[in-house]
């Protein structure tokens, strides 16, 4: 039996990290992998189309309602769905109220300490929230957690902010443990040269895109039945770019300390693809009333 | 040993200053002084109210400890809840000796915990549901408590809770003050910021209840302000102030009720003890309500017949008479203890260390027994309370602010005193270096001290820790006798 690999799925919120995530793990089901997904993120739609469900009941609803997490078994939190694939989802409050961080962690602890983490697993994917807004979503890439980290973006300027971001992230924890970054999976907005823009966005962060997934539809038609495009429609060409993209991670050994760019490096790779305008210092801070004078 | 030159003083302080790194040695420079009776303005001589430096071991409390401790806790008729995990609620349970009376858990809660326990699960979802639901069960489980305050520990500022609107909520439910208090521990650098944010949820959500309605005044109204009735200091402070002719209406917060303190925007002078902790209060009253504040000190006669003189001040002839019957009451009972123990006293050496008020007020009373402070400092003063300490200290006694572990124990080396006036914490270490020590936050378990009462157990106290037979007996007869053979040896 291989050794289980722990991979971390980050990205700007909104890009597609659930969809991708789950479309990538249904395709690596398919190929005879065993997967799990723990979901970190409040909202908990990390494996609604593995499971078909509107949203799994979450480890920390159950910890709630049972009076702590000490009182749950693994069971009663772990569902199966397609192909096999273990779904967990560590769940927290509804926005504006306590500390959803914190529910991370919690969660994660538990699963370790139940072991669901099995020597029979292949693969363990943590779709996190969007945004590395606190330690508590750091939590999968501290020690023993997730070793390898893909950033899903695209062509648009905000999701590859995002994207050097979490490099920078990655490069705290890589020093202080055994993380690295494993590649950019671009889910394509249709925006001018974007696969060229993402491979030398990878390069300059020292890795590479591992796969661009082309946009269409079919994959909307398959998230309203709750499905991944491989359960969906498993002929359709957008599901074979799903299972390209698994095989990619199969086969991935290309893991390194990010090299995280400065702002103006940005930039300028942003204007050079024309995504950005120069900036005309001249205009800074200048009121309407300046500028007709 | 003699009384230091301002020179040998600034040698010691730079030589205790020496073992420090570069960094650490400039920020500790500036907390240490030699002191300058001539300054007005201590900030030019030492600097307070700072950040400690990690890894000194500071003495210092947290803002949750300076306000559910210090100023709310005492209020007697009220149930303080300290609203997060446990232990906060459990450690500081009855840790303070407030006096009070009362029946507790019917009338009065002053020795119990209250607490939300917080789990895991209130973390993540948040507590305010549990907060809501403690307030009712509160009220049906003890419903003559006359109002709640919640006391926020750290998490409760870190998940954001909302507990203004639950304090609100729950105060119309049951129909009485439920105060929300903002004390989370790591706000601030000590628990003085504990106190200021006390002071202004009593300003906010207490303090005008009862404005307009009305109340049968008298010209004698006043209130003691900052007096938290460690050992019964409050009452033995009350009883002077009565027999001045006074009416006493309220005390806070040492067996005080809420009650006391919706009253007291109606008195006529508030008398401030505690200047540290409840000057901000006493401020408001004087600028909203334009009640003058005073303050007084009440420990030793020296400085209590001073205190009672200017109190009476305020008052007419008739309160000026029973002022001076008092003071010539209590004179041959004064006269009396400082004959019995200033000849065991007498020269005696003195180092404080304590929290925001006492460092200095306690000074008098030593000198009434004549014995002589030549170093103190404060936990938790600011520059305030440095500018009222100069004019109390000897010209280049030493001063700490905030002082280290090692610092302390330095200090109290060189300087030889023979008796240390500061908190459990250091008691242990100087009474194993010989040096007899009183617990000047607890009055160690005796008390009250302040009052003439308070002044004849004081005196009583300080003889027995310095005339303790245990100070004759610190090496072991086996060491003894290789010692008197070395003696002989030579």
């Amino acid at each position: 039996m291989a050794k289980l690999r722990q991979c971390a799925i980050y990205g700007k919120g909104g890009i597609g990290k659930s969809t991708t995530t789950q479309n990538l793990v249904a395709a690596l089901a398919e190929s005879g992998k065993k997967v799990m997904i723990v979901g970190c993120d409040p909202k908990a739609d990390s494996t609604r189309l593995i499971l078909h469900s509107k949203a799994q009941t979450t480890v920390m609803h159950l910890a709630a309602e049972a009076g702590s997490v000490e009182d749950l078994e693994l069971e009663d939190v772990l569902s199966v769905g397609f192909g096999g694939v273990k779904c967990v989802e560590s769940g927290g409050p509804e926005p504006g109220v306590g500390c959803a961080g914190r529910g991370v962690i919690t969660a994660i602890n538990f699963l370790e300490e139940e072991g669901a983490y099995d020597e029979d697993l292949d693969f363990v994917f943590y779709d996190v929230l969007g945004d590395v807004v606190c330690g508590g979503f750091a939590m999968p890439i501290r020690e023993n957690k997730a070793q390898e980290i893909y950033i899903v973006c695209s062509g648009e300027m905000m999701a590859m902010y995002a994207a050097n971001n979490i490099s920078k992230g990655i490069v705290k924890y890589a020093n202080s443990g055994g993380v690295r970054l494993a590649g950019l999976i671009c889910n394509s907005r249709n925006t001018d040269r974007e696969d060229e823009l993402i491979m030398a966005l990878a390069s300059r962060l020292g890795t590479t895109m591992i796969h661009f997934v082309p946009r269409d539809n079919a994959v909307q038609h398959a998230e309203i039945r709750r499905m991944t495009m491989v359960e969906y429609d498993p002929k359709h060409k957008q599901a074979d770019e799903y299972r390209q993209l698994a095989n990619k991670i199969v086969n991935n050994t290309n893991f390194v300390i990010p090299t995280p760019i400065e702002m103006e490096e940005l930039e300028d790779l942003l204007m050079e693809f024309g995504i950005m305008e120069a900036e005309d210092e001249s205009i800074v801070g200048k009121t309407a009333a300046d500028l007709a004078a | 040993m003699t009384t230091l030159s301002r020179e040998e003083t600034e040698a010691l302080i730079a030589e205790v200053l020496e073992v420090y790194p570069e960094k650490a040695k400039k920020d500790r420079a500036k907390h240490l002084a030699a002191n300058d009776v001539s300054v007005e303005q201590s900030k030019k001589c030492i600097t307070s109210n700072r950040k400690s430096l990690p890894g000194v071991m500071t003495i210092r409390g947290c803002a949750y400890a300076g306000s559910k401790g210090v100023v709310w806790g005492p209020i007697k008729d009220m149930i303080h809840i300290s609203h997060g995990p446990v232990g906060c609620g459990q450690y500081s349970r009855a840790g303070r000796r407030n006096y009070y009376v009362g029946t507790t858990g019917v009338d009065t809660f002053g020795t119990m915990n209250f607490t939300s326990d917080f789990q895991e699960k209130d973390i993540v979802f948040g507590g305010d549901k549990k907060l809501a639901k403690l307030i009712d069960e509160v009220e049906q489980l003890f419903p003559l408590h006359k109002g709640i305050s919640v006391q926020s520990e750290c998490p409760i500022g870190l998940i954001g809770d909302d507990i203004e609107s639950v304090s609100k909520k729950g105060s119309a439910s049951i129909g009485k003050p439920v105060v929300p208090v903002r004390c989370e521990g790591f706000r601030g650098v000590s628990q003085s910021l504990g106190h200021h944010i006390a002071n202004d949820a009593i300003r906010d959500w207490v303090l005008d209840k009862r404005d307009g309605q009305p109340y049968e005044s008298t010209p004698y109204d006043v209130a003691i302000i900052g007096d938290y009735n460690i050992g019964g200091d409050a009452w033995a402070t009350r009883i002077l102030l009565e027999e001045m002719g006074l009416r006493v209406v309220a005390q806070w917060s040492g067996d005080g009720t809420i009650a006391e303190m919706m009253n007291t925007p109606k008195v006529k002078l508030n008398l401030l003890h505690c200047y540290r902790s409840m000057n901000y209060i006493s401020r408001h009253m004087e600028e909203k309500y334009g009640i003058p504040y005073l303050e007084y000190n009440f420990f030793g006669p020296t400085k209590i017949i001073e205190s009672l003189r200017r109190i009476a001040a305020f008052f007419d002839d008739s309160i000026k008479e029973k002022t001076e019957a008092v003071i010539a009451r209590y004179k041959p009972m004064m006269d009396e203890i400082i004959a019995k123990y200033k000849p065991r006293l007498e020269g005696k050496k003195v180092m404080l260390y304590v929290g925001g008020l006492r460092p200095r007020h306690v000074i008098g009373a030593y000198e009434d027994l004549g014995m002589e402070v030549i170093g103190t400092g404060y936990e938790f003063g600011h520059n305030d309370d440095y500018d009222r300490t100069i004019k109390e200290m000897g010209d280049a006694t030493l001063l700490y602010d905030d002082v280290t572990g090692f610092e302390l124990e330095e200090f109290v080396k060189k300087l030889k005193p023979d008796l240390v006036g500061s908190g459990i914490k250091e008691k242990y270490i100087f009474q194993k270096m010989g040096i007899p020590l009183r617990q000047m936050h607890s009055w160690d378990y005796s008390g009250p001290y302040h009052g003439y009462d308070g002044f004849a157990i004081f005196a009583r106290d300080m003889d027995i820790a310095l005339a303790s037979p245990v100070w004759g007996n610190l090496v072991p007869p086996w060491k003894k006798v290789a010692a008197e053979e070395v003696k002989k040896a030579a």
